[in-house]
């Protein structure tokens, strides 16, 4: 039995039944890992003899009784921003290449508390700054139903992990788009949850009002599963918001009977491919036929959103990257001279050129004299844009939107031209702005038999919302079960 | 709004990023094209508007003032460039 292939939910029947072992199904994804991670270029460390050890245990402790959570003895990838204890953890960067973490991550905790198990650590771009996985210091992550395109980003090798059968599932981080966009390049589900609803503890920083980690999940059965085991406050991270955590999986068959779906009409622009429109389209239709209740409305300040992105994130990155200074851990150069030559050609050397290009955007905004026009006006707009969502959701629950313009585009197509590169976040990134959860599910193919996903956006913490609506169009559709040929 | 020379040395001096010549060159062009594409956001009248720092209003959580992180000096030096009994070594700070 190919049992790489099972999503969360179907091997956990299988092991609390006892007709798989958790060390054959860890063993077999470790298997598909040596198979395939070679072209696809998934992971930067991966965790053979800790996540073997761990399945063992798994196991001894199964002889006595039920699986007591629904991801005990699950393998899961891990996005390398994210930090597990005595595992190398590089964030992508040769800044931290040889970093072993003293502790872990409130989520990794969480899900080796619940009994998954940690099967490796995903590529990604540099300190999650990326659309197309790209910008890692190592290697770019492939596409898996393309080798020659990229995987999206900056969670590239999450979701090429979770689309080829390398992990049952994984977690990203997203910013601007970073687990949606991949997600909808790699065929898979995922989410970004509402801002504070996950504990951002022990995941690597780039823009802190704009982080957030989530899952990224073959199904959304599964993305209900994850999102329950690391949804919830955190005292070591204050921005983690105290607020109850409903049971994701009770209300996913409750339907859409009666919802309101907002179609934004910023969102279908000139320009964008039109087999992507279609298909978005057509995924609306899904939901019509199901009983929801499509509505025009207007998010009228769409179009300044990737401007007062590239501002806030900017800043926000040149502050936390600060900290990269060769003394208490990371990379050091040792140039001769002093020690503010060893702090500037530490950070010349450890960061890569995107990393530096938005420490530098960064820090010239936050400087004296430029303050008030970039960043505070950046800040006013991210107002504007909140207000936006808020009055769409007087007449809506949900709203549907592409996630990308496109599909995966080629390895090198955009690499030359960042501007370019950061418009294919167009209609992800406002809700970061806005501090909403997105939902990323795939909803058809291009004539390339390239993936193209339907961005579900809910209010703030009703992310079982987002849930029930993808969770009804799935079971009425099959592209989540199309799978890539490798 | 145009970029010159002097103005990126500044800000990757601020920045504490050596660059090369090369580098130099090719973030003065990158900088008058981003800075030139978020010019659009002042289109926009916002004398009025409050800036947003944050997207969840939520107050500053206070706690109790306990210790929850314990001293362990080993984990916290294991992953220093260099290190001498328990402290962070670096190049010399005082010149003569």
């Amino acid at each position: 039995m190919e049992c790489y292939r099972l999503t969360i939910h179907e091997a956990a029947d299988l092991l609390r039944r006892r007709e798989l072992s958790v060390r054959e199904l860890t063993q077999a994804v470790l298997e598909r890992i040596q198979r395939t991670d070679p072209h696809t270029g998934s992971y930067l460390t991966i965790c053979e003899t800790d996540a073997l050890a761990q399945a063992e245990q798994a196991d001894r402790s199964l002889q006595t009784g039920h699986p007591p959570s629904p991801l005990w003895g699950i393998p899961i990838a891990i996005k390398d921003v994210i930090l597990t204890k005595g595992v190398r953890s590089t964030a992508g960067s040769k800044m931290l290449e040889h970093f072993i973490p003293p502790y872990d991550a409130t989520v990794v905790r969480r899900l080796k508390d619940a009994g998954a198990i940690i099967i490796g650590k995903a590529n990604c771009d540099e300190f999650a700054m990326g659309s197309s996985n790209e910008n890692s210091a190592f290697f770019p992550s492939r596409n898996p139903w393309d080798l020659t395109r990229v995987p999206g980003g900056s969670s590239g090798g999450s979701a090429v992990a979770v689309a080829a059968d390398q992990a049952l599932a994984a977690l990203g981080t997203d910013t601007g788009g970073s687990i949606r966009e991949p997600a909808s390049f790699c065929g898979v589900v995922g989410l970004k949850p509402t801002y504070g609803r996950v504990s951002r503890f022990g995941v690597v920083a780039f823009a802190s009002s704009l982080d957030q980690v989530g899952p990224l999940t073959k199904d959304v059965r599964d993305c209900a599963i994850l999102l329950q085991a690391i949804a919830g406050h955190d005292p070591q991270d204050s921005t983690s918001v105290n607020f109850p955590v409903p049971d994701y999986q009770a209300t996913l068959t409750h339907g859409v009977q009666g919802m309101r779906v907002g179609i934004p009409k910023e969102y279908f622009v000139e320009g964008m491919q039109p087999e992507v429109e279609a298909a978005v389209r057509r995924a609306i239709a899904v939901l019509a036929e199901l009983g929801a209740q499509p509505v025009s409305i207007s998010l009228p300040h769409t179009e300044y959103a990737i401007a007062t992105y590239y501002i806030i994130a900017t800043a926000e990155a040149s502050s936390n990257l600060a900290r990269y200074d060769g003394v208490k851990y990371g990379y050091r150069a040792t140039p001769a001279g002093n020690l503010q030559d060893m702090y500037l050609h530490t950070r010349a050397q450890g960061f890569g050129s995107e990393v530096k290009r938005r420490i530098l955007l960064g820090t010239y905004v936050l400087s004296a004299g430029y303050y008030d026009a970039y960043y505070l006006k950046a800040q006013k707009v991210r107002t504007l844009i909140r207000q936006d969502f808020r009055n769409a959701f007087t007449t809506c629950d949900i709203i549907a939107t592409p996630v990308a313009p496109t599909t995966a585009f080629r390895l090198g197509e955009k690499v030359a031209d960042p501007l370019t590169m950061y418009l294919s976040d167009i209609f992800t990134i406002a809700v970061n702005l806005a501090g909403l959860p997105g939902l990323s599910v795939p909803c058809g193919f291009d004539n390339q038999g390239l993936p193209i996903s339907v961005q579900l956006i809910g209010k703030p913490f009703e992310e079982e919302t987002l849930l029930r609506a993808a969770y009804a169009y799935e079971q009425v559709t099959d592209w989540h079960a199309c799978k890539p040929p490798l | 709004m145009h970029i010159t020379l002097q103005d990126i040395q500044r800000v990757a001096f601020l920045a504490r990023l050596h660059l090369t010549p090369e580098e130099q060159t090719a973030l003065i062009e990158h900088f008058n094209t981003m800075l030139s594409y978020v010019e659009k956001l002042h289109e926009l009248q916002t004398e009025d508007i409050h800036p947003t720092a944050h997207a969840v209003d939520v107050p500053s959580p206070l706690r109790d003032d306990v210790v929850t992180n314990h001293p362990n000096t080993d984990a916290l030096l294991q992953n220093a460039p260099a290190r001498s009994a328990t402290f962070f070594c670096v190049p010399k700070i005082i010149e003569p």
